[in-house]
């Protein structure tokens, strides 16, 4: 699954840091119909996780009401340089995984 | 003073009508994109490189263009070397004649050919993920170029053909392009406001679709929307088309990824 994520290469320590990150998928609501009448399987994006250096610091649970293709941007409070990794899971069971690697000063 | 020569004055006369009907027809004035038809969200979405969802075909799009592929195993960059450079420009000349095929090609079809002659690799399915992502990349390395094809000898019986179906009513509605896009943009219609009709921004991430698509799905859309029947994929009418509304949008810049409604 195609990502784009947006973290910041160096932060100083305290510094907030605004992280993005887009995911390249149809997020089907379950709602919809094929032109012979049959329902479209629901699949959607259910859990994304954000790691910073191991700890979870954000987890998105979303549903049908997002649309297509989610983007999502939070912030970080810039702490310690190593590595932010987000990984998520739809529906049908695919995963996705991407990391960025943070460098922080003093 | 000499009298009036009347064979003189007839021949002026059909000299001038002649000179008239052989006139290109008027392009809209002033040149919008679609952008500037579209809402402040709209606007913002596209302008903003993260956001904007097309990127993430822009960005599908790089990393093919580095992968090897075909029998060859060649990729796009072992002959193409950076798209940056290799590309740039490139987007604002097509649709146009391809001296191999000796047929007009538009961007998608000229990546294939591509793909056959030097990668020997199969051709890109219309509207699939690769062929999308492939085209958005190329087009987008001419982001802020203006579309500049040239109607020539090669391409003149194209250029006048789909100068022809763009004039042509069609459909249930018997309503043809020049109607809505020449002579009511800037109107609303069913609450939306008209644009001009160009594909400077093609591929484009549309709403309505939840997804990228083609400028010839686009089309295809608008000959739904008169209840005409759809020309296939690759028609050259569709084609013909095309180079038409490249030469009618000339001088705007390409704006790949486009968002529209």
């Amino acid at each position: 699954m195609l990502a784009r994520i947006s973290v910041p290469e160096q932060a100083r320590r305290g510094e907030v840091m605004e992280i993005r990150i887009a995911v390249r998928h149809p997020m089907e609501t379950g709602f919809r119909y094929d032109n012979f009448g049959r329902p479209i399987a629901k699949n959607v994006i259910n859990t994304l996780v954000c790691r910073y250096n191991g700890a979870e610091v954000f987890r998105a649970e979303m549903g049908s009401g997002i649309a297509a293709n989610p983007h999502l941007q939070f912030y970080l409070l810039a702490e310690a340089s190593g590595e932010i990794e987000f990984s998520w899971v739809d529906d049908s069971g695919n995963r996705g995984r991407q990391r960025a690697a943070i460098t922080v000063t003093d | 003073m000499h009298p009036v020569n009347p064979v003189y004055w007839l021949f002026c006369l059909l000299f001038g009508v002649f000179a008239a009907s052989a006139a290109e027809p008027p392009r809209p004035s002033p040149l919008k994109s679609g952008i500037e038809f579209a809402s402040e969200d709209l606007r913002k979405l596209q302008a903003d490189d993260f956001a904007n969802p097309g990127m993430l075909w822009v960005a599908r799009g790089e990393k093919l263009w580095n992968e090897p592929a075909g029998k060859t195993g060649k990729s796009c960059a072992a002959c193409h070397g950076a798209a940056r450079q290799s590309m740039k420009g490139v987007a604002t000349r097509y649709p146009r004649i391809d001296p191999g095929a000796a047929r007009l090609v538009n961007l998608e079809g000229r990546i294939n050919l591509c793909r056959a002659r030097n990668q020997d690799a199969e051709p890109l399915e219309h509207e699939s993920e690769e062929l999308l992502a492939l085209t958005a990349y190329v087009a987008h390395q001419s982001r802020g170029l203006p579309l500049d094809v040239a109607v020539d000898w090669q391409n003149r019986r194209n250029f006048e053909r789909g100068r022809e179906l763009y004039h042509t009513r069609i459909g249930q509605m018997n309503l043809s392009c020049s109607q809505c896009h020449d002579r009511n943009w800037g109107k609303q219609l069913l609450a939306e406001t008209i644009s001009q009709g160009h594909g400077n921004a093609y591929p484009a991430y549309r709403l309505e679709w939840q997804t990228m698509g083609s400028l010839a799905r686009r089309i295809r859309a608008c000959f739904y929307g008169v209840r005409a029947g759809l020309p296939d994929y690759g028609a050259p009418e569709l084609l013909d088309l095309e180079l038409y509304l490249a030469w009618r949008g000339k001088g705007l810049a390409i704006e790949t990824p486009g968002v529209r409604r």
